[in-house]
């Protein structure tokens, strides 16, 4: 079981959490303006990436705010946490 | 006994047996061992009764006793005794049961501690252990190859159930499960410490002693009954002057003495990401009569800091023609059962030896009057200490060996050694023996340290994977990362120990770190060497099966098959040989096997590399993974107001999610159908009362609470009226429905939004998801009300009549409060939202109440209904009656791939707004096709109601694979109409009004009409009533 360090409340077992796929997909200002193509993508397309991976959790037995880690696939190791909205910090080692 | 005379009877030299008949058992030594003499201890194997001691297990005692035949293998039936002395044991599963319920089957008698009473019985075996039926296995064995299964039994299909399947079955199992609950407790726990030592050998407690000196928090933890490890078997050994035995005494009372918590009989079974460690302890399994309330185990959930594995090495047995009798035993297991349990294995032995440890077994059999015939030495030049010691003592050393075969019925009489020389065997003697003891060497335990995701690393000279790279806050110390002798392993746990876990001590501790611990030692030093693979056969090669895998009967030959056969990636023949599988999970067979496949591929053992080691490391109970989680209180359970009113009624309940919901509510003599026809036709005639309290409700409030519910929600909200509702609908982005529900407007800026009982915690979800990640903006609050209030819809033709005595301050009057209308006011003085509202197409209210007042107040309704005919009716009317109303409910006639236009509800859509979640998916050319799936009503002709989920067909007597249109998601006897009725998905339906279809069914197409999904009052006149 992981530990979450939640941005707002701290280090919490994964059993409060919710995943919640990967980060930094921006829904359209105006979808219309959308190809099917790149609809389609935004819709279902994911990376899946083996290693370095930014994704959403949800704290939702806790704060119930979404945030994002990068999270090592490979190792399951968290190398940063941080808020909605913000950009993917640069890797850490 | 085998009666047939050993044909070469050469006696080795310098052995004093006697020729002729072996007695059977030399048992117990006069002194010695970790027993208490003092305690004999009652028990019975198969029936008989037999003594053991305090301290034993079932397998010394068993040993003790004489009685080496305890099993019968997996698929050939071969006679099989006890190979090893602990958590390896692949051949020794018995049943050990205290009643019928408390059965606990594939238990390793290695592992089960002796108490009074204890009734253990062999596995595998029919009629009985020595003689089993199933025995004719082995002689057809040459029918039996690996992949037998998957070649054999291909056709006819239909054979397998009825023939293939149950006779498999009957023939392979392993052990019985008892049929009744468990009635034993079990406990569960969470710890967090500073460092957590896994094997209480000196390593270990070294390391735990050397963690403890720092004052971090420590837990300590030992599959065995003793902490002690390998110190327990091993007499000779002394640390600081003292026996070894003593060392682990006070070190484990100065550990207790500095707060170490102390883990006996616990193992740490799986290792999970971020250092999450399981633990097994096994509490009451040891007792004869265990206190009635005290858990049966304990799992142990550890957050450590940093984990030190001390798991010690397993001992390899040697691959070699019939090295599966009884009485063939690993040396180290031989030396546990003399030194730890008082038990000599056998009057005269021949060792078979790849590294020194077995000199030592021989030595101490010898002094303790047991003949060691000889020791063959698969080395070509075996040299040292302990073999030095061996001459010198007189025991016959024969280099180069290696076995061509061994014989014995029940248990082995004898064994043919031979002896390789510039590649070619010659058959050297047939000795006379009861016991073999067999060393390859040692693996060392790298179990948890590959689940933790470590990398593993070949050590050549170790001819052993070893840990390399860490994934996770782990270091191994010992036997486990290759450090064999006892004073490098202790070095080596107390330097584990120094550097583990934090670098500094707890707040307050400012203490110097302590001066590292130093042991002074004194063992014999062995060389580490070992043997990987089968020893080298004679050029005509013994027609017996050499195993490698004892527990699933995996012999040389199979994994030679395997590789011939195209199987190249050790995984691949794991699976299709079994080897390495099952209770054991190839703790003694898996080096063996990859190196036999090694050698067969040409390449390196590396690049065959290893398969996966998985949790557990041992068996552990389903029980206490459940914990405490069965029966009441396995899932939590979500009641309503109205719970105790319906209960005492008689209703009967049905769960939706974590609710209980009255599913009708039967009186004297009434089945479900007669109770719903009852219930239906009383709320379409009269008035009904029914409890929707488990609707999920959502507050939406703010400033941009409309705006919210527009991006949201395909209706558009910004005209929706205060005091007004509106039936919404929300799909994913997707296009496609998620939820639906009526969603009032209480205030400007707020919404009153109500979901499905069952999609309340992922609309939520949702809605925070949005309102978080895509609009941070809009100023919008989301609240869960769903508990706040209860909910009685009160529905029927006098629904009015009934109410309005009760409420004060509404106008319930058809032009004051129209459908789809809400109300703030009173009932029976308790304050109340009101909604005109109906999911059964009458007239209707949902009366809202804070949730304390819902028993009370549904308690006066229902009074006050009776002059009125008032009936109370359950989840099951309910469906009837909407879907006599073609109305729809989520989940059950949607599936995730059904839009608003397909459920007939595009009429809810705004079409002016230029966005909402799912709108652009809605603008596909895929999601407008003619031929989707639509939401059609189905009569069939011959007034049989339909099954949910069957299959709609255009043309009629259609053999497979047919070609199928849609299928049935609703389908009910409608009492008020007097006919079946269904829902159904079809393609095109909505063009297919009036056409005639076909259900397939296993005695018969079933005719339908195609009809609208509305069936009852299609001008909703009654619904405005």
């Amino acid at each position: 079981m992981l530990v979450i360090d939640c941005p707002f409340c701290g280090k919490r077992p994964e059993i409060e959490f919710t995943y919640g796929g990967q980060a930094h997909l921006t829904r359209a200002a105006q979808p219309a303006q959308v190809d099917d193509q790149a609809w389609t993508d935004f819709l279902y397309m994911r990376t899946n990436t083996k290693g370095v991976y930014a994704e959403r959790w949800r704290h939702s037995h806790g704060c119930g705010r979404f945030f994002n880690a990068v999270r090592d696939t490979t190792t399951d190791h968290f190398l940063a946490f941080y808020k909605a909205g913000e950009t993917q910090p640069e890797r850490t080692p | 006994m085998s009666a047939i005379p050993a044909k070469d009877l050469r006696t080795a030299a310098g052995s004093n047996a006697p020729s002729g008949a072996l007695p059977s058992s030399v048992g117990r030594t006069a002194t010695g061992g970790r027993l208490d003499r003092s305690r004999p201890v009652r028990f019975t194997f198969d029936g008989k009764a037999y003594t053991g001691f305090a301290g034993d297990t079932l397998a010394s005692a068993l040993l003790a006793n004489g009685v080496h035949l305890v099993g019968r293998s997996f698929k050939y039936h071969r006679p099989r005794g006890i190979l090893g002395a602990g958590a390896e044991e692949p051949n020794a599963l018995v049943t050990v049961s205290r009643d019928t319920a408390r059965t606990t089957s594939n238990l390793s008698a290695t592992r089960v501690e002796l108490y009074e009473g204890l009734v253990a019985t062999s596995q595998n075996r029919w009629p009985s252990l020595e003689n089993d039926l199933g025995r004719v296995n082995d002689v057809l064995g040459r029918f039996f190859p690996a992949g037998f299964y998957y070649k054999t039994f291909m056709w006819p299909q239909k054979a397998w159930k009825a023939f293939y399947e149950p006779i498999i079955r009957r023939a392979a199992g392993l052990g019985e499960s008892p049929t009744l609950p468990d009635p034993d407790r079990y406990a569960q726990r969470y710890a967090h410490c500073d460092v957590l030592v896994v094997g209480a050998g000196p390593a270990g407690i070294a390391a735990a002693l050397a963690a403890a000196d720092r004052g971090l928090r420590v837990m300590l933890c030992d599959e065995s009954a003793e902490f002690g490890g390998s110190l327990l078997g091993d007499p000779a050994a002394s640390i600081d002057g003292r026996a070894a035995v003593d060392w682990v005494a006070q070190s484990t009372a100065e550990l207790a003495a500095k707060g170490v918590t102390l883990l006996p009989r616990t193992t740490a079974f799986g290792y999970f990401p971020h250092n999450f460690i399981g633990l097994q302890e096994r509490l009451t399994d040891h007792e004869s009569a265990p206190a009635p309330n005290q858990p049966r185990e304990r799992l142990w959930q550890v957050r450590a800091g940093e984990v030190i594995l001390a798991a010690g090495a397993i001992e390899r047995p040697l691959v070699f023609p019939g090295n599966d009798r009884p009485g063939i035993m690993l040396a180290g297991a031989a030396q546990t059962y003399l030194n730890r349990y008082g038990v000599k294995i056998g009057s005269r032995v021949v060792v078979v030896t790849a590294s020194d440890s077995a000199y030592q077994t021989a030595l101490e059999l010898k002094a303790a009057g047991v003949t060691v015939a000889a020791i063959a030495d698969v080395r070509r030049t075996p040299a040292g200490t302990l073999v030095d010691a061996a001459r010198r003592a007189g025991l016959t050393v024969i280099d180069a060996a290696t076995v061509l075969g061994t014989g014995g019925d029940l248990r082995v009489d004898r064994i043919t050694l031979g002896q390789s020389s510039s590649g070619s065997v010659r058959t050297l003697e047939t000795i006379p023996c009861d016991a073999v003891l067999m060393s390859g060497g040692f693996t060392p335990s790298v179990h948890l340290f590959s689940q933790s995701r470590g990398k593993l690393i070949w050590n050549d000279d170790l001819k052993a994977f070893v840990p390399g790279e860490s994934a996770e806050n782990v270091r191994s110390a010992g036997a486990c990362r290759g450090v064999f002798g006892l004073a490098e392993a202790l070095s080596d746990g107390a330097a584990a120990g120094a550097a583990a876990g934090p670098s500094v001590g707890p707040a307050g501790s400012t203490a110097a770190a302590p001066a590292p611990r130093q042991f002074t030692v004194d063992a014999p030093t062995r060389s580490v060497e070992g043997y990987l693979g089968a020893l080298p056969v004679a050029d005509a090669p013994s027609k017996e099966k050499a195993f490698v895998d004892w527990q699933n009967d995996v012999t040389t030959k199979d994994l030679a098959l395997a590789t011939r056969e195209g199987f190249i990636s050790i995984e691949h023949v794991k699976r299709y040989t079994t080897t390495g599988m099952a209770t054991d999970q190839g703790k003694t067979s898996n080096l063996n096997a990859m190196a036999i496949v090694a050698q067969k591929l040409d390449v390196p053992l590396p690049r065959v590399g290893h398969t996966t080691f998985r949790m557990p490391y041992t068996p552990v109970s389903f029980g206490a993974f459940a914990g405490t989680s069965r029966g009441d209180l396995f899932d939590p359970v979500r009641t309503t107001p109205t719970h105790e009113w319906a209960a005492a009624r008689g209703a009967v309940f049905e769960n939706v999610g974590f609710w209980k919901r009255a599913r009708y509510f039967p009186r004297a003599g009434e089945d479900m159908h007669a109770a719903v026809a009852r219930e239906c036709r009383a709320v379409r005639e009269g008035c009904g009362i029914f409890d929707a309290s488990t609707l999920g409700k959502i507050e939406v409030v703010g400033a941009d609470a409309a705006e919210f519910m527009n991006r949201l929600y395909v209706n558009s909200w910004t005209g929706l009226a205060v005091g007004r509702s509106r039936y919404g609908i929300l799909c994913r982005d997707d296009g496609f429905i998620y939820d639906d529900g009526v969603v009032a407007r209480l205030a400007p800026d707020r919404f009153h939004v109500t979901t499905t009982t069952g999609g309340a915690p992922r609309v939520l979800a949702l809605m925070e998801d949005y309102r978080q990640t895509e609009w941070p903006d809009l100023k919008v609050w989301l609240t869960s009300t769903t508990e706040q209030w209860a909910v009685i819809a009160v529905q029927g033709p006098k629904a009015r009549k009934v109410l309005e005595p009760l409420v004060e301050g509404i106008d319930l009057s058809a032009a004051a409060m129209p459908h789809m209308s809400i109300a703030h006011g009173r009932i029976c003085a308790v304050p109340m939202v009101l909604f005109r509202v109906s999911f059964t197409g009458e007239l209707g209210f949902e009366v809202n109440v804070p949730a304390d007042y819902g028993a009370a107040v549904w308690e006066a309704i229902h009074a006050a209904g009776q002059a009125h005919g008032m009936v109370e009716y359950g989840t099951e009317s309910m469906h009837v009656l909407r879907a006599e109303k073609g109305y729809i409910i989520v989940g059950q006639d949607t599936d995730g791939t059904v839009t608003p236009d397909d459920a007939g509800l595009a009429w809810a859509i705004g079409k002016s707004k230029p966005d909402f979640i799912g709108k652009r998916s809605l603008e596909r050319a895929s999601m407008k096709a003619p031929n989707r799936k639509q939401l059609v009503g189905l009569r069939t002709r011959n007034g049989q109601v339909l099954e949910e989920g069957a299959q709609v067909a255009a043309k009629p007597g259609q053999a497979p694979p047919m070609e199928l249109i849609g299928h049935v998601t609703s389908s009910y006897h409608s009492a008020v109409l007097g006919y079946p009725i269904a829902l159904a998905l079809v393609a095109g339906g909505r063009q297919k009004l009036g056409q005639t279809l076909y259900v397939p069914m296993p005695d018969g197409d079933v005719e339908v009409e195609v009809t609208a999904p509305v069936f009852y009052d299609p001008s909703g006149a009654r619904i405005n009533g």
